[in-house]
């Protein structure tokens, strides 16, 4: 019992009560203090711990114990720690209790022992993700919460009936890599690549996360799309169709960010982006490419909510939230604008940050496999990045804006100090874990020797992101600001879907009509004929019932009497 | 590093931090130069054993970046062209966006 008491999901979630409850004053202590005891837990979990509960006459499994699940419930509750501290002072108290819960969900992903125990706590997530974005306020975010629930429902409706076809297949609920021949193993596929924001289904991810507050968007970044990499890890390495989910979501991601307006929309295609190169270093399969899965999204997960706290610093500041309203701010935020740029360094796998130590590992495990035509895409894919984050930090940050800041009213200014202490933070990460990458390669899944300063390495990715940075220079002028959205999957059933359900209750009105009219000329026969049906009409009488009973009776006395 | 632009030329205050300094411009075009020749240079310095061939060749990295980068864009201006709709497009009549605050 005291084993369940401290799991580390569990932890986070009696923080999240705690949250709650506690009075104004007394709040940051829960909101540090729970990720802190969860990391404190995390650590120490011995290797191939199991530990199980007996519920509906199923033994479900809550609590494994490996590498890789270690390394990803560290990435979120140390994001905890962080969002905590970014939203402590600014956010409300059952937004702040919902990301813990949603954080609480995302770590009990990642220990789950079993299918069952796994599906459990990815619903909890979808509910408390949902709250998080509710959490926007704003009517816009009431409508995106409804449809990403709506899309993440779906998805876990579909997982589960994977995990079902999977037990009656297997006979067992382990969580074990899946036999790509049977259908069972692509059901649950597809209901973790929903979740993974794979095409054809990546919509809801920037459709949801840019309406959610400043302080909930931070733990969207770094959730759920990471667990559902962590399933992947865990259930398909190797799996070769993520090659190519991975590479379109690699060059999907770019595209749209390339077009978009809303700044924090920009770093939700950035997040689909990255992730699809961990879908490719999962598709590739080998320890290294797990390796590199398991370190690209850990090094991710700082450097992208260092990048959306940066884009929320600007919103809570600024109250603004297009690119084409902003601009120059980097005189009058300094600190986010510096934060934002290592972040951007990061994100686009600069030597010394964290995003550099792990990209090199991931091609050079798709070289070792001879997999040519996946190496040269995923370079190309490190350069377009590079775009990504460049527009992103150019037209915020630097870019002159005539109209901004206005010359009326106050200059914004660097948000307040617990902002900029978490921001600070993931940005010392970020540089720390690419300046000695042994910190992160000793906690890898396998054991490596990959060395990432190699010479050659080096000079060849400063030769690739210099160059492409040039390239940004030299198209600058084609790189415009424009107040125009993006056309997504999310078209069909944010309008075709429902011009054809009016158009078919537009139908079925006029197919009514014609027995409407019948309807009113018998109403008076039909009246009768319910007067039969009505409480007080004839079929409704109990008195059958009665004089059945008496006629039973009498048959049963007689057939007594007369068998003597 | 940022060329000029004489669209968006920044108001010319007193206040006007290092990056927009009379000269930075220039300065900072001709550092990010230097950078990009040393990194091409530098190829020569190290030992580069080819996975594929062809990546072997003599800035084969730069050359990748430059022409990847020039692509993406110019693809992205195309998609753009067919794809783009005004902002209010999902939305018509859109609600004031201020974020209720705490």
């Amino acid at each position: 019992m005291l084993e369940l008491a401290l799991h580390p999901a569990f932890i986070l979630f009696v923080g999240a009560v705690l949250i709650a409850l506690t009075r104004p004053s007394l709040r940051p202590l829960p909101l540090l203090l729970t990720p802190i005891v969860a990391l404190w837990a995390i650590w120490r979990l011995p290797d191939d711990m199991l530990l199980s509960i007996r519920f509906l006459g199923y033994d479900i499994e809550l609590l494994q114990v490996s590498a890789e699940r270690r390394l990803f419930a560290t990435a979120f509750a140390i994001t905890s720690f962080v969002g905590g501290l970014y939203g402590m002072r600014q956010a409300r108290s059952y937004e702040l209790s919902a990301c813990y819960a949603y954080a609480a969900g995302a770590v009990g992903v990642s220990f789950a022992g079993d299918l069952l125990a796994m599906y459990l706590c990815w619903e909890a997530m979808v509910i408390f993700s949902t709250i998080v974005i509710w959490c926007g306020g704003t009517d816009a975010a009431r409508r995106a919460g409804l449809r990403y629930a709506l899309m993440q429902v779906i998805g876990g409706v579909i997982l589960k009936i994977g995990i079902e076809a999977v037990s009656v297949q297997t006979g067992s609920f382990d969580i074990r890599p899946l036999d790509m021949g049977t259908a069972a193993a692509w059901i649950v596929l597809v209901g973790v690549l929903i979740k993974a924001a794979a095409p054809p289904v990546s919509a809801w991810l920037a459709d949801a996360y840019p309406e959610a507050s400043p302080f909930g968007s931070v733990f969207l970044t770094a959730l759920t799309t990471k667990t559902a990499v962590l399933a992947l890890i865990l259930l398909f390495p190797g799996a070769q169709v993520l090659l190519l989910v991975g590479l379109s979501m690699v060059l999907y991601g770019i595209i749209y960010a390339l077009l978009e307006n809303d700044i924090r929309r920009i770093l939700a295609y950035a997040i689909i982006n990255q992730v699809g190169f961990m879908l490719c270093a999962v598709g590739i399969g080998t320890e290294l490419a797990l390796n590199g899965a398991a370190a690209f999204a850990f090094g991710h997960i700082i450097s992208l909510t260092l990048l959306m706290m940066s884009a929320g610093a600007v919103l809570q500041q600024t109250g603004m939230r297009k690119a084409s309203d902003l601009g120059g701010l980097y005189r009058a935020m300094p600190m986010t604008t510096l934060c934002a740029i290592i972040g951007a360094l990061a994100i686009s796998a600069f030597p010394l940050t964290s995003g550099y130590i792990s990209h090199a590992m991931i091609y050079q495990a798709a070289a070792e496999q001879q997999l040519a035509w996946v190496w040269y895409l995923l370079l190309a894919g490190s350069a377009g990045v590079v775009l990504l984050v460049l527009k992103f930090v150019w037209q915020v940050f630097l870019q002159p804006q005539a109209s901004f800041p206005p010359a009326s009213g106050q200059r914004p200014a660097d948000p307040p100090r617990n902002m900029q202490a978490a921001m600070i933070l993931y940005a010392l990460a970020s540089i720390v874990l690419g300046c000695f990458p042994s910190l992160l390669y000793g906690v890898l899944p396998y054991p490596t020797t990959h060395q990432a300063y190699a010479g050659a390495n080096l000079v060849g990715q400063l030769q690739l992101l210099l160059f492409a940075v040039l390239a940004f220079v030299v198209m600058l002028p084609a790189i415009k600001r424009s107040q125009t959205i993006t056309l997504d999957l999310d078209w069909v059933y944010r309008v075709a879907l429902i011009w054809l359900a009016r158009k078919l209750a537009g139908t079925w009105q006029t197919l009514l009509k014609p027995l409407k009219w019948l309807w009113r000329r018998k109403h008076i026969r039909l009246q009768r004929i319910g007067s039969l049906l009505l409480p007080t009409g004839a079929l409704a009488r109990t008195s059958p019932t009665g004089s059945m009973t008496l006629w039973v009776t009498v048959i049963l006395v007689l057939v007594v009497v007369l068998a003597q | 590093m940022k060329p000029d632009d004489p669209i968006n030329e920044p108001p010319n205050d007193q206040s006007a931090s290092w990056l927009s300094r009379p000269g930075m411009r220039r300065r900072l075009r001709i550092g990010f130069g230097v950078l990009l020749a040393l990194s091409v240079l530098a190829q020569l310095l190290v030992q580069r054993e080819p996975h594929f061939g062809i990546d072997g060749w003599f800035g084969f990295h730069a050359f990748v970046g430059f022409i990847v980068a020039v692509a993406v864009l110019l693809l992205s201006r195309l998609l753009g062209l067919i794809l783009s709709r005004p902002d209010d497009y999902y939305e018509p009549a859109p609600a004031p966006e201020e974020r209720k605050d705490a």
